[in-house]
């Protein structure tokens, strides 16, 4: 027990003796959450449109005063040359050429159908998707708006059609808010990166240094020298995952429906399991470039397919099973279904389970191939 | 000269010596683009949904029917009563509930209206808003299916969109420029920063510093391995992108290079700088992680809208580099668009690099006395 006393010393000694590590560590993730939180959205704030309004009726203004009312799009520019607006979207000052017709008024109210011609800057196919719908939508209710005067002139209008009407609810997050979404999953990427970089880094630097045949040479323990690298670590991140809960429930005003014991107690294992990992890049490198790089591709891969900023539903079926071997994606699915719905022990018991069972498995792996020789 | 020749063949020597790290290095591109090829896309893959239908008449089983054939549905549960739906969600694994309203054929055909409500677990809400607008248009087809003979649309505005640059909306082509960004990154920042405060840490600084290599000799040394191997990872994933995914490429590959070394440079330069100020590696690397990669993922436009952000981060995002290269790229690929539109961005980058270059020659003069 002494022995682990004094190598948890010189860890905690030397991890605070490095002065630019310290903000690293507590700062840095709170600039980041606040900074990721806003940044992750898939909202639609603003997209810009150059006007071609052949027209030039009250109806066409109506309807393009119509787009810029929503506060989705604002009117860059207007123009009559088809060209001159295609080189703006070309060089991406415009999102979308608005095209309204000649007799467009006339041809409108005389109950004719007019289409209007939205061209979309596809490259960002989400966006183009989301000004697709807003645009639509903006065109239905202008329809629906006139809908009396076209029926009026319009003899060719049958009958109602039957409708089937289909009624949205939303539950757990009504105002469909992006925020509330990532916040829980940016604290675990946050806290993954304290664990999985840092622990696994520490071991390889004392073999990089040499010093490591130094602690070789003593009577400590290996479960003595992983337990002196793995708590310090540890405490670190339990630490950043407490003052980003704090962020997140008093500065994100995020609903914390779940226990926060629960989340705590996920959250310790969680970050034994990642750190496991990183005992594990840890024994299979010598460098600490090598460690670093090969930890960074590991958690750009785990990000990714963790569902963090694509849903995992909209992956094809072979990359949703592969999710399940992915320790991030059932960290977040758990933060998320804790802390948004607030599922209980119940809910999330088969996935500490599954959690548990990779950290052994790791643990085991790194534990074998760990060695108290040199070379 | 000679003196520098050799240097120059010592670092390459070093680098190429270690296997594990250049396997992962040329690896990593491959698997990357694999996965973001394949498996990260935005249409929606045999989502869990439960049906709680009050009806049970022909007209609901023939529309359940439908949402079941549809390959983004994948109807897991058939509840009886209401209460059973919070449980459902609870666990997590279905995400919507269709609720048909009792009488529903009757409704429809008395009334010509039914309702149906659709339950969902907006805790991702991007996802709850694309279930819905899947939902809502089998449904729409459904009720035109109905009625064929008024459903055309015979007034009104009909919207006649064109997808401009990428028709499909694949995100492939999206995300290419964007991984070619963190790559590069990745490799060129990154992995220099690392390897220059390597030299720090292990004391060999002082070695090459007695030398006779000038300061600018060896942060060349240095720096030139990283250029050839980003260089060929950039040529890799555009093969990838290109042959296997289909990705078009319509502007100028000259142009593309060009502005790939333009690019690479910069992000050298960034690392040069962060190895001028971190005095150790594990320094070294959660600088440049945080500082470079994730803003270069979350902030470039890599993932999310810039336009979406706050304008705060909007002005940010600015001075990430990755933000104006991704337009360079995209622009290229795209939209076969050349210098003439690309100037801006491009005097961007070249003084983004031209200023961390000054930056890092000043400071690591400095550490030479």
């Amino acid at each position: 027990m002494k022995t682990i006393q004094f190598i948890l010393q010189k860890e905690f000694l030397q991890i605070f003796r490095n002065k630019a590590m310290l903000p690293i560590l507590f700062v840095m993730p709170i600039v980041q959450l606040l900074v990721l939180s806003f940044a992750a959205t898939y909202e639609l704030k603003e997209a810009s449109f150059s006007l071609v309004d052949y027209d030039q009726s009250s109806l066409s203004r109506e309807l393009s005063a119509q787009f810029q009312s929503t506060g989705y799009f604002s009117l860059d520019h207007k123009t009559f040359d088809t060209d001159k607006a295609l080189e703006e979207l070309q060089a991406g000052n415009v999102n979308m050429i608005l095209t309204i017709p000649e007799n467009f008024s006339r041809n409108f109210l005389e109950g004719n159908p007019v289409s209007i011609q939205m061209l979309i800057d596809a490259v960002d196919g989400t966006k183009a998707g989301m000004i697709q719908s807003y645009g639509s939508s903006i065109l239905r209710d202008f329809n629906q708006n006139h809908a009396q005067e076209i029926r009026l002139v319009s003899s060719r209008t049958g009958p109602q059609p039957g409708r089937i009407e289909l009624i949205p609810i939303n539950w757990y997050n009504p105002d469909l808010d992006y925020i509330t979404y990532m916040v829980p999953g940016i604290l675990v990427v946050l806290v993954s990166m304290i664990g999985l970089f840092l622990s696994g880094m520490n071991i390889v630097r004392e073999q990089e240094i040499g010093t490591i045949e130094q602690l070789n040479v003593t009577p400590i323990k290996k479960s003595h020298f992983i337990t002196g690298k793995i708590v310090p670590f540890w405490i670190i991140g339990m630490i950043d995952l407490v003052i980003g809960l704090a962020l997140a429930r008093y500065g994100f005003q995020i609903p914390f429906l779940g226990s926060l014991a629960l989340i705590l107690v996920v959250s310790g294992i969680y970050l034994i399991v990642i750190q496991a990992l990183g005992l594990f890049i840890s024994t299979v490198t010598s460098t600490q470039q090598q460690a670093m790089f090969i930890a960074w591709f590991i958690m750009v891969v785990f990000i990714l397919m963790g569902g963090l900023f694509t849903p995992i539903e909209s992956m094809p079926l072979w990359a949703q099973d592969l999710t399940l071997a992915n320790p991030v994606a059932w960290f977040i699915k758990m933060m998320r279904m804790v802390l948004l719905k607030g599922a209980s022990w119940q809910e999330v018991q088969h996935m500490v389970f599954i959690l548990i069972g990779m950290g052994v498995l790791f643990y085991g792996v790194a534990i074998n191939r760990y060695k108290k020789t040199a070379g | 000269m000679n003196a520098f020749k050799g240097f120059i063949a010592k670092e390459f020597k070093q680098i190429f010596r270690d296997k594990r790290t250049l396997l992962v290095l040329f690896g990593m591109p491959v698997i990357m683009m694999i996965l973001f090829g394949f498996a990260i896309r935005n249409e929606i893959q045999s989502a869990e949904i439960a049906v709680l239908d009050l009806s049970k008449d022909s007209m609901t089983e023939e529309l359940i029917q439908k949402i079941e054939s549809n390959p983004s549905f994948n109807i897991t549960h058939y509840l009886q009563a209401y209460s059973e739906v919070e449980p459902l969600f609870q666990q997590g694994d279905v995400k919507a509930v269709l609720i048909f309203e009792n009488n529903f054929e009757k409704r429809m055909i008395r009334n010509s209206s039914a309702k149906i409500q659709m339950v969902t677990d907006a805790t991702d809400p991007n996802l709850a808003r694309l279930l819905q607008a899947y939902t809502s248009s089998i449904v729409q087809d459904f009720s035109k299916s109905l009625n064929p003979e008024i459903s055309i649309e015979k007034a009104g505005l009909i919207p006649e969109i064109r997808m401009m640059y990428n028709p499909e909306l694949r995100s492939v082509n999206l995300f290419v420029p964007g991984l070619i960004a963190v790559i590069l990154m990745l490799i060129s920042a990154l992995m220099t920063s690392i390897s220059i405060t390597r030299e720090k840490e292990m004391g060999n600084m002082e070695i090459l510093l007695v030398s006779p290599l000038k300061p600018y000799q060896i942060i060349i040394g240095k720096v030139l391995p990283y250029l050839v191997l980003s260089l060929i990872n950039v040529f890799t994933i555009l093969l990838l992108a290109i042959f296997v995914f289909g990705v078009p490429f319509e502007g100028s590959f000259i142009l593309f290079f060009a502005e790939s070394i333009l690019f690479i440079l910069t992000a050298l330069s960034l690392g040069v700088f962060i190895s001028a100020v971190a005095n150790n590696q594990q320094t070294a690397m959660m600088v440049s992680l945080a500082g470079l990669l994730l803003p270069t993922v979350l902030l470039s436009g890599f993932i999310f809208p810039i336009s979406s952000m706050p304008e705060i981060l909007q002005w940010i995002s600015h001075i990430i580099p990755a933000k104006w290269f991704l337009i360079i790229v995209r622009s290229i690929m795209l939209k076969g668009g050349g210098i003439s539109v690309l100037w801006f961005q491009t005097m961007i980058l070249v003084g983004i690099t031209l200023l961390f270059m000054g930056l890092s020659m000043k400071r690591f003069n400095v550490r030479l006395q």
